[in-house]
């Protein structure tokens, strides 16, 4: 394994693991705030038991999220010191105005786990909001630093050198809002969906336990929303891809030639070698359409590009597929639970939507990591999309395989343990089966 | 006049200040966790816990500062840290990861004997190793073996010839024991069984007459593990007062604890601590990595450093307030 494959490894993998917990980070909270906001205005104990139990994991997996998020903050530098030489400077308004929303998440959250008796329940239900909001701004911040490296703004190059920095535009770059957009609803679809599968699996064997119940709906309810809106945002986000990184979407869409009429591809296999992808369906003028709002739009193929700035097609394409297949599942799910709400049925008392429920618990954190592997694979070869490659920003340290190793298995070791522990938590849940008397914490 | 790159300075060696004595004392925590001992271990390891639940992670977020102004303003030097300390930095943050996650998962996990036991082990493991390797880097940005080339921002290094040298070591060991120090004297404070009072005020005594020790070793290793700082040392007509005045506040501290004042000795502590790193910030002025990078050629444009400075003050309007309510909350007697 070369150096830069191994580094390139690690940093995947950090994202990888990193961003499960910080998605948890970011939509555990709300779920939290609802649930006790619901138990102040009814003083009904079950959603006091409910946010109680939800941070517990919330807690140890906010820890894990923040350690590893720290690996990533120096592993920038770590592993590609050129990148931040050229770029710490002009990046670096998201990721101090992220530091400190980072610093009053953790602040908050440190009075929301062990304040339960400390603050009054009002203090202790607005520092759970804190939490929420710094917790979608973290998110917001970094997603924004990452969206510079796919549409780099904010400076002018003068000798190979950035000059005339502005921070501000850089923040604001081109891709910042699409893709912050389709990120936190991302966190909040995959989070809602999770939490919501694992209630659904307890209330098939435990149906009129009051505690899943209610959580069930709550987490439903917030996944729902962001899947039935994710798609609205993805649209968004593929015309800005197709807009600045014509390429990108090429190879999302397995295209290798420039079309007027280019077909919506489902599924396949794209072939560098031949430059053609197989075994898809092609639903035709679609992806024109769904690009340029009309049906002769043109999309620029791959071939349109010198071969050495091609990202690994198949990958890209393949990633892209899963994530929107998951998506597509979700709104589904999401739909058919509004629709089922809205005849008033009972969504916990429909043995198969409990079931279907669960099946989409794993797809949003799939979905994740899929999308994430589109933006950051289909951004090679570059680091700096058309700027600087990312062969030219890694580290001159030898021997990379080793930290690669390391992080891996002390993250595994992580896994398990976190699975471990919460699976515990799950079992160990309170059953309560009818209304308590109203009581304070 | 001092200029936005040295104003940058001074916040980033205020952050640091603040996460020695937050992160560090945490730290400090899992050296007591793991020398835990006597007929009330299990009485320490609670209130060490107790202690530092609610704020580590609030703690821990100072280094994140620390590491972004580091990139922000001086990607020269981060550029060049990196590379040349990849290795102590690696091992720091397995200590960081470990020390965190056990400490949480001992938390959640189990409260049986054998189960608390191993999830503490690796608790005092990280929380030792993140120190010592924090302290070694310091040591080797110190000492002027880090040879960079500002304009191809190549750096000259074998990776660990910097910081694999008695002055970096001996500095990491002090960083651990002052650390130890600081834990030991906020815990005497914050105990409240008169005996469980005396365990951590003992520990406190023996982890200040190690601190002294440490120092001493560091200065007389600075003559070959950082001559540059050494020569500019001798040169300076406050360093031989300012060393005075730290040696003064060590010894009040000892003293303090010694006839129980737990308040002051508390204060003094930090002081010291203040001190300390306040000495070594300057000490390094004005090179940020020595000798080749300083806060002036190392530093982002100006454009930059306004931005960022306004961007700092008005994270600090909020930072602070909830701060203080943090501690005020978890830290005042119920």
């Amino acid at each position: 394994m070369s150096d830069l494959l191994a580094a390139r490894s690690q940093m995947a993998m950090s994202l990888a693991f990193h961003i499960i917990f910080a998605v948890v980070g970011i939509a555990m909270p709300l779920m939290m705030v609802i649930a006790e906001w619901k138990w102040l205005r009814t003083r009904d104990d079950v959603y006091l038991t409910l946010a109680k139990q939800w941070a517990k994991g919330t807690a140890i997996l906010f820890a894990v999220g923040a350690v590893s998020g720290t690996v990533l903050s120096f592993e920038l530098g770590l592993l590609w010191p050129e990148f931040m030489r050229y770029a710490g400077p002009i990046i670096g308004m998201p990721f101090s105005l992220e530091g400190f929303a980072f610093f009053l998440e953790a602040i908050f959250l440190g009075i929301y786990l062990y304040g339960w008796k400390r603050v009054s329940p009002w203090a202790h239900w607005y520092a759970g909001v804190m939490v929420a909001l710094s917790g979608m701004l973290s998110g917001v911040f970094v997603v924004t630093a990452n969206a510079w490296m796919n549409t780099p703004a904010g400076f002018e190059i003068v000798d190979g050198k950035p000059v005339n920095i502005d921070p501000i535009a850089a923040m604001l770059n081109p891709a910042a809002a699409q893709q912050v957009i389709h990120m936190t609803l991302a966190a909040y679809a995959a989070v809602g969906f999770a939490v919501a599968a694992i209630h659904a699996f307890m209330l098939r064997r435990d149906r009129e336990n009051l505690f899943h119940r209610r959580a069930f709906v709550i987490a439903f309810v917030v996944g729902a929303v962001a899947s039935v809106l994710q798609p609205v945002s993805g649209d968004f986000l593929a015309r800005q891809v197709f807009r600045y990184q014509p390429i990108k979407l090429a190879a999302m869409e397995g295209q290798f030639e420039t079309e007027q009429r280019a077909p919506l591809r489902i599924g396949g296999w794209p072939d560098e070698e031949t430059e053609t992808t197989r075994y898809a369906l092609e639903i035709p003028a679609a992806l024109s359409l769904l690009v340029h709002h009309r049906p002769d739009g043109e999309i620029k193929g791959l071939k349109e590009f010198p071969r050495d700035e091609w990202p690994p097609v198949a990958i890209v394409h393949v990633s892209f597929q899963i994530m929107v297949g998951c998506g597509i599942a979700m709104m589904a799910a999401a739909l058919i639970g509004a629709w089922l709400m809205w005849r008033k049925r009972k969504l916990a008392d429909q043995r198969w939507f409990l079931n279907l429920v669960m099946f989409c618990g794993p797809l949003g954190f799939i979905a994740i990591e899929t999308g994430w592997t589109v933006t950051e694979v289909g951004r090679q070869p570059w680091v700096i999309y058309g700027l600087m490659r990312t062969a030219d920003a890694v580290t001159p340290m030898p021997g990379l395989i080793v930290p690669f190793i390391s992080f891996t298995l002390l993250y595994i070791f992580l896994a398990f343990v976190v699975v471990f522990l919460l699976k515990r938590q799950v079992f160990q849940s309170p059953r309560i089966l009818k209304k308590p008397e109203r009581s304070n914490p | 006049m001092i200029t936005l790159a040295e104003l940058v300075g001074v916040v980033m060696l205020v952050s640091l200040i603040f996460y020695a004595l937050g992160a560090g004392a945490d730290f400090g925590g899992g050296v007591w966790d793991l020398f835990a001992s006597g007929p009330r271990a299990k009485q320490q390891r609670e209130l060490i816990a107790k202690a530092i639940g609610p704020i580590w992670e609030a703690n821990h977020v100072w280094l994140i500062l620390v590491v972004v102004l580091l990139f922000v303003a001086f990607p020269q030097a981060f550029s060049a840290i990196s590379i040349a300390l990849h290795i102590p930095l690696t091992l720091m943050l397995i200590g960081i990861v470990l020390r965190g996650s056990a400490f949480v998962f001992r938390s959640y996990d189990l409260q049986t004997d054998e189960v608390q036991r191993r999830w503490s082990r690796l608790f005092a493991v990280g929380s030792i190793i993140a120190p010592i390797m924090l302290g070694a880097c310091v040591g080797a940005v110190a000492s002027g073996d880090i040879r960079v080339d500002i304009d191809s921002g190549r750096v000259q290094t074998n990776f660990f010839s910097q910081w694999l040298a008695p002055f970096p070591i001996a500095i990491g060991l002090f960083a651990l024991a002052l650390f130890a120090f600081l834990a030991a004297v906020y815990l005497s404070l914050e105990a409240e069984e008169p005996e469980l009072k005396e365990d951590f005020r003992n520990r406190a005594l023996w982890a200040g007459v190690g601190v002294g020790v440490l120092a001493f070793l560091c200065l007389y290793l600075s003559g070959k593990g950082a001559p540059l700082i050494r020569a500019g040392l001798a040169k300076s007509w406050w360093a031989v007062p300012f060393q005075l005045l730290t040696a003064a506040v060590a010894l009040a501290g000892i003293g303090t604890l010694w006839f129980r004042k737990f308040w002051a000795a508390r204060i003094l502590a930090i002081t010291q601590v203040t001190l300390i790193i306040l000495g070594w910030g300057l000490a390094q002025f004005p090179y940020l990595v020595e000798p080749d990078l300083t806060f002036t050629n190392s530093a982002a444009p100006e454009s930059v450093l306004k931005l960022l400075l306004i961007a700092l003050a008005a994270g600090a309007v909020l930072l602070f307030p909830s701060l203080w309510y943090l501690f005020r909350v978890f830290k005042t007697r119920d």
